[in-house]
């Protein structure tokens, strides 16, 4: 969908008020993994706030991404508790089977590495999301058929 | 050996009865239901510890035309993941304890504000918030209706200050207090911002009445806690005990036999070494002797094998990370201290530099504007007081 016509349906759906502004922020990176310049000035016209402070808000939260991203988001908790339990292997595996490094997106747009805080799942730990799914108690074995399912997963 | 650690089951059991317990309670008139909850002495469970039925009293007798209740579920600080599971297994003591604080305040409108991190909970919560609204419009004829907002992935943002600028679409910056938000929250509004573990206490309050609840815990730290535990333990998971134990019995019961030091209360708490298990207890000050910490539940076990100084450095990373930069103490304060244990483990700095960067911890709790700032010296000061040796060597 042209990034004008997503950003008026959504703001039809949540309204034009500014405490609107981070699920219609949210409702673009849903479909586009980012916000653009061009969205970001797009949003303020919609709501008919200044761009300085859509961004501002775009840029304070970590979901919030302002730079392209690949269609699937990995995200490894990086906190204490999974950094004990075998975060580094969690990420060399993954850094090796994507062959990109923390911070990077894949050639085609597929996956981007990311490091995150404390995710809830200290217990089963080390863990990571991949988009807004949860996956626990990782070893390399396991993200090598995580990864393996999103690669097939092909749309 | 007997545990001797108090279990408590009330917040994963069955829901049924707190349909009940809520049909009965909204019987009860507002002052009724309030009194028994200061009486209760139920304090908030997120970790600040505020009197809930005294914040309640608060946005209950301001007068205005709008008023909010809000659902703190932005659980993030380190080694905390109660609040999941209790969104999860027992929503509805959630929802109820919303209603009541809707009833008591006289407010008609309530939010959960859900960390991004949990986005996977959400039709699952929608599913039973649109069956509570049923309940609450068949059976009790009462107005309330509840909404999900969904956080972006921000630590502050479990601020209640923070919390609300973002619900205003706006940073995640904290306000200066005051006003409170039980006099000027979400959209100037008054507004009651409960943890999710608070609210379901209230139906236990509810349930078993004030003086029962009284009855388990210690002195000031009535009732039961959920501690989210974690680390150098063979039985991590999620455990709801009498509130006011000793660190001693605790460790007893969940250490693996070689505990260090236990992390109370996540990165923004406090690190206890085995030397100081003995007296200290997990709990507010009131008349109790020797340490006493409270906590949002988050037990964090370290054993022997573990570098503190490792510990350290990932706390301020996530300090470093999370600090919403809007004030100098702690934007400057974090990244410094990082910097500083770096060069002192390098050798670029004299062991003495570890006391500036102590009183560094002091004018950041002194001058910082919200408890995050304020609460990076409770770690490094706990931790560089009490293993000094890791961080030089």
């Amino acid at each position: 969908m042209e990034i004008k016509a997503l950003i008026f349906k959504l703001a039809e759906k949540y309204g034009r008020k500014r405490e609107n502004l981070i699920p219609i922020l949210q409702g673009v990176v849903q479909e586009e993994r980012y916000i653009s310049d061009e969205a970001m000035v797009e949003i303020a016209r919609q709501l008919d706030i200044s761009a300085a402070q859509v961004y501002g808000t775009c840029t304070f939260y970590s979901f919030l991404n302002t730079k392209p991203k690949g269609k699937y988001i990995i995200r490894v908790c990086e906190t204490i508790v999974c950094d004990m339990r075998g975060k580094k292997e969690v990420i060399s595996t993954l850094e090796d089977l994507l062959k990109i490094k923390i911070g990077e997106t894949t050639h085609n747009k597929r996956f981007s590495l990311l490091k995150t805080e404390c995710l809830g799942w200290c217990h089963k730990g080390p863990v990571m999301l991949v988009n807004d799914e949860v996956y626990t108690e990782l070893t390399p074995e396991k993200i090598r058929n995580i990864i393996a399912k999103y690669k097939e997963n092909i749309n | 050996m007997q545990s001797k650690l108090k279990r408590v089951d009330f917040i994963f059991s069955s829901n049924e009865e707190s349909k009940k317990v809520l049909l009965k309670t909204f019987r009860k008139t507002r002052e009724e239901i309030l009194d028994e909850l200061i009486t209760s002495r139920l304090k908030g469970r997120g970790g600040a510890g505020f009197s809930t039925g005294m914040k309640w009293k608060f946005a209950k007798s301001e007068v205005a035309d709008q008023k909010y209740i809000i659902c703190n579920a932005d659980e993030g600080e380190p080694g905390t993941f109660k609040d999941r599971k209790i969104l999860d297994k027992a929503l509805f003591k959630v929802l109820g304890g919303m209603a009541i604080a809707g009833k008591v305040v006289g407010a008609n409108k309530g939010f959960i504000y859900l960390r991004g991190e949990y986005k996977f909970l959400v039709p699952q919560l929608k599913e039973g918030i649109s069956d509570f609204h049923k309940l609450l419009k068949n059976e009790l004829d009462f107005d309330f209706n509840i909404e999900i907002f969904l956080g972006s992935g921000s630590y502050i943002c479990g601020e209640e200050t923070a919390l609300i600028e973002s619900m205003e679409g706006k940073r995640g910056e904290p306000r200066n207090k005051p006003p409170f938000p039980t006099q000027y929250g979400y959209l100037g509004k008054p507004t009651v911002v409960n943890n999710v573990e608070t609210l379901a206490l209230v139906m236990m309050v509810c349930q078993v009445e004030a003086e029962n609840f009284k009855k388990l815990g210690i002195h000031d730290s009535t009732g039961s806690k959920l501690f989210s535990i974690s680390g150098d333990t063979p039985k991590s998971g999620i455990y709801e005990l009498e509130f006011g134990m000793s660190l001693i019995d605790f460790v007893e019961e969940f250490g693996d036999g070689d505990t260090k030091s236990v992390q109370v209360g996540g990165a923004s708490g406090f690190c206890v070494p085995r030397k100081k298990f003995e007296t200290t207890t997990i709990g507010y000050k009131e008349d109790l002797d020797g340490d006493s910490l409270p906590t949002g539940g988050s037990m964090m076990l370290f054993n022997s094998s573990r570098s503190m100084y490792n510990v350290l450095h990932n706390y301020l990373e996530f300090f470093t990370n999370e600090s919403c930069g809007q004030c100098t103490p702690c934007r400057i304060g974090c990244q410094q201290l990082l910097k500083g244990i770096k060069a002192i483990k390098r050798g670029d700095k004299s062991e003495e530099y570890l006391k500036q960067l102590l009183e560094l911890t002091d004018t950041m709790k002194l001058t910082s504007k919200c408890g995050l700032g304020q609460s990076v010296a409770n770690s490094f000061s706990s931790i560089v007081e009490n293993f000094r040796e890791e961080m030089i060597y």
